[in-house]
């Protein structure tokens, strides 16, 4: 197999990614995206050469335009543009997972700031407001009383950009003091971790701690049915444990980051994320 | 020897180090991208970007 991994910049997990690859003597190159010049019409011969392509940008709009030329030429891509599409969007993630029935918190939508207010509301305090793209915990506001939410709401109006103007707006759920992100990777729940943190924002990019969760056959199920709706693939899960309901999914990462979760889990999952793909192109070269 | 563009440390490159790889100067702790290895040279890294992350 020849892979090719798309990256913005080397992070920590794509130093253990070609680790695992070396590991397999599987022949890879690394492509910087902003090097890339793809004449759409006119397929990449060099890239054509690959059985398939993975994209780990960290723009995701880079990683996402990325997927769909190669996909357009021919080219198997993990995450497929498709997935990555509805998971770089919390409005088609939301819609995918209630379409497949999977639990997730109430959201609304709105797009003018009077109405958003009344569907704030309609919801009650407090309530997570948060772009519908973004990644990282960034630009998350929970609004405790009708103050903050004018506030907010004007901030979106005055200075954000046209995303900022689609109110996305979610109940904030009183999860305990964690949340649960769960790794995918194609058919199974390889692992788990719980996000602790006194902050309300449990990412690790905020400064959360990660702790093994084991992976219950009601989580794996959730997790499974989850990212079926999303397209499948290799995925992170984000849940919170609420009190009445139980597990709800609240978003679901295409590009997942784990350089804090292979400790706590003893999961090596670069070498299952390598695994996944080399079955995957095997599978698909056969066929 | 790589060099700090920010406060002209000396910058010793791990020997598995890659292009394109972020990493912290000792002295000033500026966030820095490696911009080469055979001729080891770093800049500063760029700002994260509103499309970044997972």
């Amino acid at each position: 197999m020849r892979l090719a991994i798309v990256t913005s910049r080397i992070r920590v997990e794509e130093k253990l990614l070609i680790e695992a690859l070396r590991k397999r003597s599987i022949d890879f190159e690394i492509i910087d995206d902003g090097a890339l010049l793809l004449d759409l019409a006119r397929p990449d011969e060099r890239l054509r050469a690959f059985d398939a392509v993975f994209c780990r940008s960290v723009s995701q709009s880079r990683g996402l335009a990325v997927a769909h030329v190669l996909e357009s030429w021919g080219i198997p891509v993990f995450n497929s543009a498709a997935v990555t599409t509805t998971c770089n969007d919390k409005l088609l993630t939301t819609l995918a997972l209630l379409r497949a029935g999977v639990p997730t918190p109430r959201t609304m939508l709105a797009f003018e700031a009077e109405t958003a207010l009344q569907g704030i509301e309609t919801i009650g305090y407090p309530v997570v407001l948060k772009p519908v793209t973004g990644s990282w915990g960034r630009l998350l506001a929970r609004v405790n009383d009708r103050d903050a939410a004018e506030a907010v709401l004007e901030h979106q109006e005055t200075l954000g950009g046209y995303q900022h103007h689609i109110r996305y707006m979610q109940e904030h759920v009183a999860k305990p003091q964690r949340d649960i992100r769960a790794f995918v990777v194609g058919e199974r729940t390889i692992c788990a971790i719980y996000r602790n943190s006194e902050h309300w924002v449990t990412n690790t990019a905020r400064g959360a701690v990660t702790t093994n969760c084991p992976v219950t056959p009601e989580l794996d199920a959730l997790c499974m049915q989850a990212a079926q709706a999303v397209g499948g693939g290799i995925l992170a899960v984000d849940l919170f444990e609420d009190q009445e309901r139980g597990l709800l999914v609240n978003e679901i990462n295409a590009t997942m980051e784990f350089r804090n979760s292979i400790v706590p889990t003893g999961v090596n999952i670069p070498d299952e994320i390598i695994d996944y793909i080399f079955a995957r192109v095997r599978g698909e070269v056969l066929r | 020897m790589a060099q700090c563009p920010e406060c002209a440390a000396d910058i010793t490159l791990e020997s598995n180090a890659m292009v394109g790889e972020i990493i912290y100067c000792p002295d000033c702790n500026a966030e820095l991208e490696i911009l080469n290895v055979e001729q080891p040279e770093v800049g500063l890294a760029p700002q994260v970007e509103e499309d970044w992350g997972e």
